[in-house]
């Protein structure tokens, strides 16, 4: 048994009246030990289990003959009424964006992604709420383009709100979280995939929901060596994004001895109809040969002309062609068809990997409120980080939080425009405790010092 | 020779009853049923169903069969001797699990999408009422002496105990991560819960809804997040109850009175759910990616078989 129960008491608590409202509240409370296997030794760390609350609410909607359940007797009322609900207010804090040049006009501009994940996670937050007596709220701040984000944090946020889902870039996170006055909340950063951040820039109240650009790289470079797809052409494009991008691609390569035979920038034109055709034939000859071409262009302004052009016929995988992306309209197994005709039902388009970003952060707020009964910003951090907690991501294992840096642990779905191909960690790859630890950086390779 | 045409009429007639059997499997990708002689350890036929059938029960004289078309947003009603269409009920969009009480005159259908349980009248092809439960409803059951109609939410985490009587809900318990399937002990008075996500079994007391024991699994060179327990069912003396273990391709055997996984079995990929045979000697898995079925004798407690069904195998009953 890897996770033994050790003991297990049962208090039950007599039936608390509150006027007409009558709940039957069970509490179970657990401590377990739990075995923890660590990397290094193999030896196993002792880990006091911290709080486990099962509550059994008794409730009644219509008249129901009590009198022959004694276990529903005490509750023949209306449903749990608010007073008696217990609050968790979350906030979502973004800036709108210009559009960026797009290089067509298949794919919409989409204002604000993430906001409507978030309102999907607080309903399904508050379905449960509404049988444990928790009532969760979301107030979305959408600062203007010319507005300040820090402003309306100290003035409208910090002071109001425990926990905050960010979506913002790299480059505004980190000042905001660096206030002295963030540091009383709990951040979830659904806007950046920066190693960085998760590394020497970690901090201890900042979680970070989408996978880093290392996990992404490190997901397609298992999938090229399942297929001995082993020297790669890379080719990055001009913004500092797609250096960062290029930079955990070759992380990647070194981390499974792949070999990266070219490196070249793209400062051609980012029109297609004028010269993508001569450009990129000229522009894909390489010295050596090569199975595969990996392009860094994360705002997609060329990436999308490589395929079916270059010199030799190769496939292009990374920022376009085969992605490597924590959710896509193309996955439906393990349960994610419900979510995606939800969310499509509620947004009209299909979730993009911020709002099931912002969705996973409710809803691990929902998940700890819900386990520990509380709405405390320690007990629910406690429990994010402890051994007990997962969450359900649609992607068929069970998510939670690394320890070490914050980032949340999940698989990987490799996507081809219409098709999902593969999803990582792909079968093989092997790791001592999770293999999900096989992707990004791993707790001996981690740079994060919380208590710098 | 009295003696041996004696042993061959014993022979005879037992084969002749064993034949009798025959196993129901659904499958999801071939929108078909597959019919599985089990003693024999073959495949005898598949026959066309609807759009992506999932659940599947047999009416308590065994002479329908009930299968849910999840894309066709219907339950169809089917001889159970010679697969004719008789009919279909209105289950309401998407379903996917169902239950019938113990008369079998009402099923309860789990609408995923909706986050509501269907009560039907089978005989009149009725909705009888339309309950709100927790997000995404999957596991559904009776129990055996038709006091509670269980809904079990995998997104909200929640055991709901429903009133067959008035069909609303009187009571919920919260459970583990993602619980996917629920079974009642034949005398009603525990409900087994498994809970995809945190990879546990939960023991319920019926009279108290309090969760009594938490059993864990542990499979050597298979990495806890692989443990996912889907299907669960327990024999009618409980004595022992089975649990797939979907991704981690064993069915455990749990000790159902000293709770202790006793023994873990090997059958096919990401088995989920579970039937006894009408005898409750042998156990027959559903192995959703390698597309067969294991069969288990339970005396011996060994996987003596694997038919190969089809695409995607989901739901399985066994008809006497």
């Amino acid at each position: 048994m890897n996770s033994r129960l050790i003991s297990m008491q049962t208090i039950q608590k007599n039936v608390i009246p509150l006027k007409l409202l009558a709940i039957k509240l069970y509490c179970v409370q657990a401590m377990r030990l739990v075995k923890h296997p660590t990397l290094a030794q193999g030896s196993y760390i002792l880990i006091t289990f911290v709080f486990y609350a099962v509550t059994t609410l008794a409730f009644n909607l219509n008249d129901v003959q009590a009198a022959t359940k004694p276990t529903i007797k005490a509750s023949t009322t209306q449903t749990i009424n608010a007073a008696a609900k217990q609050s968790i207010n979350i906030a979502y804090l973004t800036q709108e964006q210009n559009p960026p040049a797009s290089l067509s006009n298949l794919d919409p501009f989409i204002k604000e992604k993430g906001g409507i994940g978030a309102e999907l996670g607080i309903n399904d937050n508050n379905t449960t709420g509404e049988f444990t007596g928790q009532q969760f709220t979301l107030k979305r701040f959408i600062v203007p383009i010319d507005g300040n984000v820090n402003e309306t944090f100290t003035k409208e946020i910090s002071s109001q709100f425990k926990y905050l889902i960010v979506n913002l870039p790299a480059a505004q996170l980190k000042p905001l979280a660096d206030l002295t006055i963030a540091k009383d909340l709990l951040l979830f950063d659904v806007g950046t995939s920066d190693d960085s951040l998760r590394n020497e820039e970690c901090q201890r109240h900042v979680l970070h929901l989408l996978p880093s650009r290392a996990m992404r790289a490190d997901a397609l470079a298992q999938y090229m060596m399942k297929k001995r797809w082993t020297q790669w052409f890379l080719v990055i494009g001009p913004n500092p994004e797609d250096k960062l991008y290029a930079e955990a691609i070759k992380r990647a390569a070194k981390r499974f001895n792949m070999k990266i035979i070219a490196e070249k920038t793209w400062e051609h034109t980012y029109d297609a109809r004028r010269t993508a055709q001569s450009d990129v034939a000229v522009f894909s000859q390489t010295e050596d040969p090569y199975d595969v071409l990996v392009v860094a262009d994360e705002q997609g302004q060329f990436g999308e002309y490589l395929d079916y052009r270059t010199w030799i016929p190769r496939p292009v995988i990374g920022t376009q062609g085969l992605i490597a992306k924590p959710w896509h309209k193309t996955h439906e197994q393990w349960g994610a068809v419900q979510i995606q005709h939800r969310f499509l039902e509620k947004a009209g388009r299909w979730m993009e990997e911020q709002d099931y970003s912002a969705y996973l952060a409710v809803r691990a707020i929902g998940e700890a409120a819900t386990r520990t009964q509380s709405n405390e910003l320690s007990k629910l951090k406690d429990y994010i980080f402890s051994d007990s907690f997962t969450l359900n991501g649609y992607t068929g294992t069970p998510l939670s939080f690394r320890a070490w840096d914050g980032q949340l642990r999940q698989p990987i779905l490799l996507a081809a425009p219409r098709s999902l191909v593969a999803v990582a960690p792909i079968d093989g790859f092997l790791h001592p405790k999770t293999e999900l630890d096989t992707l990004g950086y791993d707790q001996p390779e981690s740079h994060c010092q919380w208590n710098k | 020779m009295q003696y041996h045409s004696l042993k061959w009429l014993l022979a005879l007639s037992l084969i002749s009853t064993a034949h009798a059997e025959n196993v129901f499997v659904t499958l999801e990708k071939d929108n078909a049923l597959a019919i599985v002689d089990p003693i024999e350890g073959k495949l005898l036929k598949t026959v066309l169903v609807g759009q992506r059938p999932r659940g599947i029960a047999l009416s308590p004289d065994n002479k329908h069969l009930y299968i849910a078309t999840s894309d066709d947003n219907t339950i169809k009603v089917f001889d159970a001797n010679s697969f004719k269409e008789l009919g279909k009920l209105p289950s309401g969009k998407d379903p996917e699990t169902f239950a019938l009480n113990p008369a079998g005159d009402k099923m309860y259908v789990s609408n995923e999408d909706d986050s509501l349980v269907t009560v039907i009248d089978i005989k009149n092809k009725k909705v009888l009422k339309q309950i709100k439960v927790g997000v995404e409803p999957e596991g559904i059951t009776v129990s055996p002496d038709n006091q509670w109609l269980i809904s079990v939410s995998e997104t909200t985490n929640m055991v709901h105990w429903i009133d067959t009587k008035t069909n609303t809900i009187v009571a919920n318990t919260l459970v583990d991560s993602r619980p996917r399937a629920a079974s009642f002990t034949a005398d009603s008075q525990q409900l087994w819960v498994t809970s995809e996500m945190a990879g546990t079994l939960l023991i319920i007391d019926s009279q108290s809804k309090q969760i009594i024991k938490t059993i864990n699994f542990d499979v050597p060179g298979i990495t806890n997040d692989k443990i996912q327990p889907v299907g669960v069912i327990i024999d009618k003396d409980r004595n022992k109850g089975y649990v797939a273990l979907g991704p981690a391709n064993r069915v455990a055997v749990i000790n159902a009175k000293t709770y202790e996984v006793e023994k873990v079995l090997l059958v096919g990929q990401r088995v989920w759910n579970l039937a006894f045979s009408p005898d409750q000697k042998r156990l027959y898995t559903t192995n959703g990616t390698s597309n067969d079925i294991s069969l288990i004798d339970l005396e011996s407690q060994t996987v003596t078989k694997s038919v190969g069904v089809g695409n995607y195998p989901w739901g399985v009953v066994a008809k006497p």
